[in-house]
């Protein structure tokens, strides 16, 4: 066995701007708040960062930023593709560059004005996510369409109803209305709100979708022992996994042979085969929720439960404060702000230093994914 | 989020999707390796790219085989018939060719000739029908359904799928 990255580094620092479906303030100038808030947050000097790594998708690039910031010389910079399924990649690829000494200040980020700007699907000259022509002809336009497909097929397979959809943006919903930072703090959901709520894409609803966002967050990783010095309490990486299944097509994933069994299990196999920890050991979840439906495909994907058994799982209050499984404690990409699932790992960070608005108690060990239906990757955070 | 492989050489520039100039649907914009799907379907003839060395059927169509990794394929013909594996009915937002005809279903279709081959297209009453000319609510998973082509005026002609039994 050679080099591990298993608890090598951790998260020293957090950072956020507030998030609203409009901030006047620009994309770079959002991100360079919410890094120097995670350096501050760190105690860690900007002059002191030598990696930044973002999402491909990310309009901010490094040159702009680095200087921006005052960082200092940079030795290693990456970004990672297939939008919100690289959210923890960026932190995967940091803690890999500082465990091999490539660098050892890494900031992670994403500044999105999504609210604002415009709707990525509307924009008929660009290639979107999706292998377009054999698609958007037909209508097939929006991710929303692409995911609903595989959620009829799913709930046909498995019998999962609207109302296990429900479970899900109901928790998350709670979650936020603890949250003052959260886009819908003040907005509670019931079921009737749901059951009665405009279509987006058959079997989807307006609450099944996530929100559009204008916002940006960072996170800063150091070694472990560094990580011990900084001004907070360390929050380890203790394993972390990318995932690209075989014969994988992205959202439009119809064109295998189980087209249900998405990059999360691919994701999963990797993050529990390095980590001394299993599904048992989570404590609490920060799944990608841009929409309901994958969350029962993660579930599963992550062994919290079996094939065709996500959607059960979620009955009984379990995804909810002392549930089996809390979920998405700050309200997720559905209810606090869709940032391509970057307030995910802010959020497990909190947790695991015991300041999130809804506290797990005694919260030792969070899971945070990824988009689920493109490329994803994972990450197994511990105190 | 770019999943199309860099690596490969279009035919035409990145599929773009040019507005329909007669409907204002989108037109597919074929690339190299899926150009072929779209010469056939303009005369009326549903094609999947086969491996010429170990005769596995393939899509999206793609330079060489994820079985034995030839690079020789064909294009077989298919009977045109298949089931619905799933389906949406988008609702507004849309872009506005299709907001003007939603709510509508997109289907992906199950070909019977080879199970793995999914397509994604409309139900719709017969080739020239409107997106919305079937009422979503008499479409199921597994209804059978048979491939009639759509040529809009000027336009790429497209598979689309009428029910079996209607
Ligand atoms: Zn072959």
């Amino acid at each position: 066995m050679g080099a591990t990255l298993k608890d090598a580094t951790a998260i020293a620092g957090i950072g956020q701007t507030p998030f609203a479906k409009r901030l006047e303030e620009s994309e770079k100038t959002l991100a360079c708040r919410a890094i120097l808030a995670a350096l501050d947050d760190a105690g860690i000097a900007p002059a002191e960062v030598d990696a930044f790594a973002s999402y491909t998708m990310e309009e901010t690039d490094e040159v702009e930023i680095a200087k921006a910031i005052g960082a200092g010389d940079v030795t290693h910079f990456s970004k990672v593709g297939y939008g919100g399924g690289g959210s923890c990649a960026t932190v995967a690829h940091l803690a890999a560059a500082v465990a091999t000494g490539q660098a050892h200040v890494g900031v992670a980020w994403r500044s999105r004005k999504r609210g604002s700007g415009p709707r990525p699907w509307k924009n008929t000259q660009v290639q979107l996510p999706t292998p377009g022509q054999w698609t958007r002809p037909f209508g097939l336009l929006r991710p929303a369409d692409e995911i609903g497909m595989l959620a009829r097929r799913y709930m046909h397979e498995y019998g999962a109803t609207r109302d296990h959809l429900f479970n899900v943006a109901l928790a998350c919903r709670n979650r936020a209305n603890q949250n003052p930072a959260a886009m819908m703090y003040d907005r509670p959901l019931t079921r009737e709100m749901y059951m009665t709520a405009r279509w987006i894409s058959e079997p989807l609803c307006l609450f099944d979708n996530c929100l559009e966002t204008d916002g940006a967050l960072a996170c800063v990783v150091v070694s472990a022992e560094r990580a011990r010095d900084c001004r907070r309490r360390p929050v380890y990486v203790h394993s972390v996994a990318q995932g690209l299944p075989a014969q994988h097509h992205g959202m439009v994933n119809y064109w295998n042979d189980d087209p249900l069994s998405g990059p999360a299990w691919t994701a999963a196999r990797q993050l529990w085969k390095n980590a001394d920890l299993g599904p048992q050991d989570v404590d609490v979840a920060q799944i990608y929720d841009a929409f309901t439906p994958l969350i029962p495909l993660s579930l599963e994907g992550y062994g919290f439960c079996g094939r065709g058994e996500g959607a059960a799982f979620t009955e009984g209050g379990a995804l909810e404060t002392g549930g089996r499984l809390p979920l998405n404690t700050a309200g997720g990409g559905l209810s606090e702000a869709y940032v391509h699932g970057f307030n995910l790992i802010t959020e497990g960070v909190k947790q695991l230093r015991g300041t999130s608005t809804a506290q797990v108690p005694g919260a030792a060990t969070c899971l945070v994914t990824a988009g689920e239906g493109v490329p994803t990757s994972a990450l197994l955070l511990r105190s | 989020m770019q999943s199309r492989n860099v690596m490969s050489q279009s035919v035409t520039q990145p599929t773009d999707n040019p507005a329909d100039t007669v409907d204002d649907l989108l037109v597919p914009v074929p690339d190299e390796d899926g150009a072929p799907f779209w010469e056939y379907a303009a005369r009326g003839e549903l094609r999947v790219q086969t491996c010429t060395e170990c005769t596995a059927p393939r899509f999206p169509p793609r330079p060489c085989c994820p079985h034995c990794q030839s690079f020789d394929s064909h294009w077989r013909t298919t009977s045109g018939r298949g089931h619905i594996w799933s389906f949406v009915v988008p609702h507004p937002p849309l872009l506005p060719a299709y907001a003007a005809q939603a709510p509508y279903n997109a289907v992906v279709v199950e070909l019977a000739d080879a199970p793995r081959i999914r397509l994604v297209g409309n139900v719709v009453a017969d080739a020239d029908a409107r997106l919305d000319s079937v009422d979503p609510a008499r479409l199921r998973i597994g209804a059978p359904v048979r491939a009639v082509f759509h040529t809009p005026p000027g336009g790429v002609t497209v598979p689309r799928w009428v029910l079996e039994r209607p």
